[in-house]
């Protein structure tokens, strides 16, 4: 075998497992870190030995083995890393964990994540990190941070977890609604990183794990409305791209809908409904799923219903205020109510950051559009295309700018 | 009568100590927990780790509110502690939770260095 294949080899088992491993030597010590030298030396073995020897039958069993001795090697504080036979033979025998088990760590690893004690700003950026194997440099991307201060902010809270004492543990059942908010916020956002450009592995991920947690937390209503709206989205995945460009959900090909997941979605959120106490607001992934859910419900229709999706933002924007949901509910405002309503709702929008929010600009440029100027249009166009830092809502928005540019002339 | 001393430093200090400074500086501590017990005035101590890896708790205002980081500086002052022993961050904040004074003030829980270095 090849240099080169073992080390593609080495990439994919090391995204594929990384999180299990990290949560496996993690959880018994409560150091990330350490957890994260342990394993970054086995990756470094495994590039050396796998092109001599092959790739062993369980990769991801070898490589914590290998980081297990190496974490041994640390404590004797023995910097020599001794790659023998023996790594290969016990990896076989028991160095993995039952499916069962590691799924254990993986929801500690994930409640010391969210942990109250930890600045809620850095939760979903550590989750992305030690649970879904993300660099620190593709996490400071998404957050728009620069990566040397996203990484020391890393390294602070995991300085934090272990020297502060925070437990991996999954809390008792009373802790849940409590704790479950930081791990449901973390969840969503690692699902929206690579949903719209990536290879959709952080995505498939994220939908996992919002099911695991809605097993194990079915009484909680907004757990359930984070499965569905996860749900739902899901569905769209093969319809939201046509040749790398976006395709806005209202265009979208229903045919390429998942319908099953659809149709599981809707009971999931019927089901939170159920468990809700009486006359209370629902939380703000179920507000949000149900919005989904009228997008879902053209499939069975043929058509959306604005009606609703304007209800339903306003039930969202009153209850949960966000400049994302403000600038929603303009665009739905403007389809239900027509374009000049739609562009009086975003001029009373009262958010910071609203001037550079690309999604503002964009429904804007919409409805400037719709109105018949086209000039000012085109400019709106031009600021939301400079502000876009995903390929395929650029390549749509200069789809459209196109569009108009040759109406102009 | 029985006195605490609070002992505040800058911590930009242990960012320089070599591994000879932290051995120098636990001898000259150990020499004084060594007086102030031969005198028979020794009570208790402890060595915690940085303000940065602090969590306050504040029940004040009804709501239950944790917080990253050490209580930032407003009118309350520091007026009393307690040190317990239990195994991790949840049981000490669950404990902090039933202290008095997380009703009108904060609670900053810090866990002992002792041992770490």
């Amino acid at each position: 075998m090849s240099r080169t294949d073992a080390q593609v080899r080495a990439e994919d088992v090391a995204r594929a497992a990384y999180g299990k491993l990290i949560a496996m030597l993690a959880s018994r010590t409560g150091d990330i870190i350490a957890a994260e030298d342990a394993l970054a030396d086995a990756f470094v073995a495994a590039l050396k030995t796998w092109p001599e020897r092959g790739i062993p039958d369980k990769p991801e069993a070898w490589l914590l083995t290998v980081a297990k001795n190496r974490r041994i090697d640390q404590a004797r504080k023995d910097a020599r890393l001794v790659i023998t036979d023996e790594a290969n033979d016990m990896a076989d025998a028991t160095a993995i964990e039952p499916e069962e088990a590691q799924l254990d760590d993986r929801l500690k690893l994930l409640f010391v994540c969210a942990h109250p004690a930890l600045d809620e700003g850095i939760r979903t950026p550590l989750m992305l990190q030690t649970v879904l194997g993300l660099e620190a440099e593709q996490i400071a991307k998404a957050f728009l941070i620069k990566p040397t201060t996203m990484a020391q902010r890393l390294v602070r809270a995991k300085k934090k977890i272990k020297s502060a004492g925070i437990p991996f543990v999954v809390p008792e059942s009373e802790a849940y609604p409590e704790r479950m908010s930081a791990v449901l916020e973390a969840v969503y956002g690692a699902y929206a990183v690579d949903w719209l450009d990536g290879d959709g592995d952080l995505s498939h991920e994220a939908f996992f794990l919002s099911n695991i947690l809605a097993e194990l937390a079915p009484e909680n209503p907004e757990t359930l409305g984070l499965t569905a709206l996860i749900g739902f989205i899901e569905a769209r995945r093969d319809a939201r791209l046509e040749g790398g460009v976006l395709v806005p959900v209202p265009e979208q090909d229903v045919d390429l809908w998942d319908s099953q997941l659809i149709e599981r979605s809707v009971s999931i959120l019927t089901q939170a409904a159920l468990k809700r106490a009486p006359k209370t607001i629902p939380g703000r992934f179920q507000l949000e799923a149900a919005i989904q859910s009228v997008h879902a419900a053209r499939s069975v229709t043929g058509k959306t219903d604005w009606r609703a999706l304007s209800q339903l933002y306003q039930g969202l924007m009153h209850a949960y205020p966000s400049i994302g949901g403000a600038v929603s509910r303009a665009a739905v405002v403007a389809e239900d109510a027509g374009p000049a309503e739609g562009l009086k709702m975003l001029e009373v929008i009262d958010f910071d950051g609203l001037d550079t929010y690309q999604p503002y600009h964009a429904v804007r440029a919409h409805c400037l559009a719709e109105l018949g100027r086209t000039a000012e249009a085109a400019e709106a166009y031009a600021m939301a295309i400079s502000l876009c830092t995903d390929r395929p809502s650029k390549l749509w928005l200069e789809r459209k700018i196109a569009g108009l540019r040759e109406k102009m002339s | 009568m029985r006195y605490t001393f609070l002992l505040y430093s800058d911590p930009a200090m242990a960012a320089g100590m070599t591994e000879e400074d932290w051995a120098e500086s636990k001898k000259v501590f150990g020499e004084y927990i060594g007086a102030l017990q031969e005198a028979g005035v020794f009570i208790d101590t402890d060595w915690l780790h940085p303000a940065e890896t602090a969590t306050t708790i504040t029940l004040a205002g009804g709501e239950k509110r944790v917080q990253d980081g050490p209580f930032a500086e407003t009118k309350e002052t520091l007026g009393g502690f307690f040190a317990i022993e239990v195994e991790n961050l949840d049981q000490a904040l669950a404990w902090a939770e039933k202290c008095p004074a997380v009703h009108y003030g904060k609670v900053e829980i810090r866990s002992s260095a002792m041992g770490s270095v």
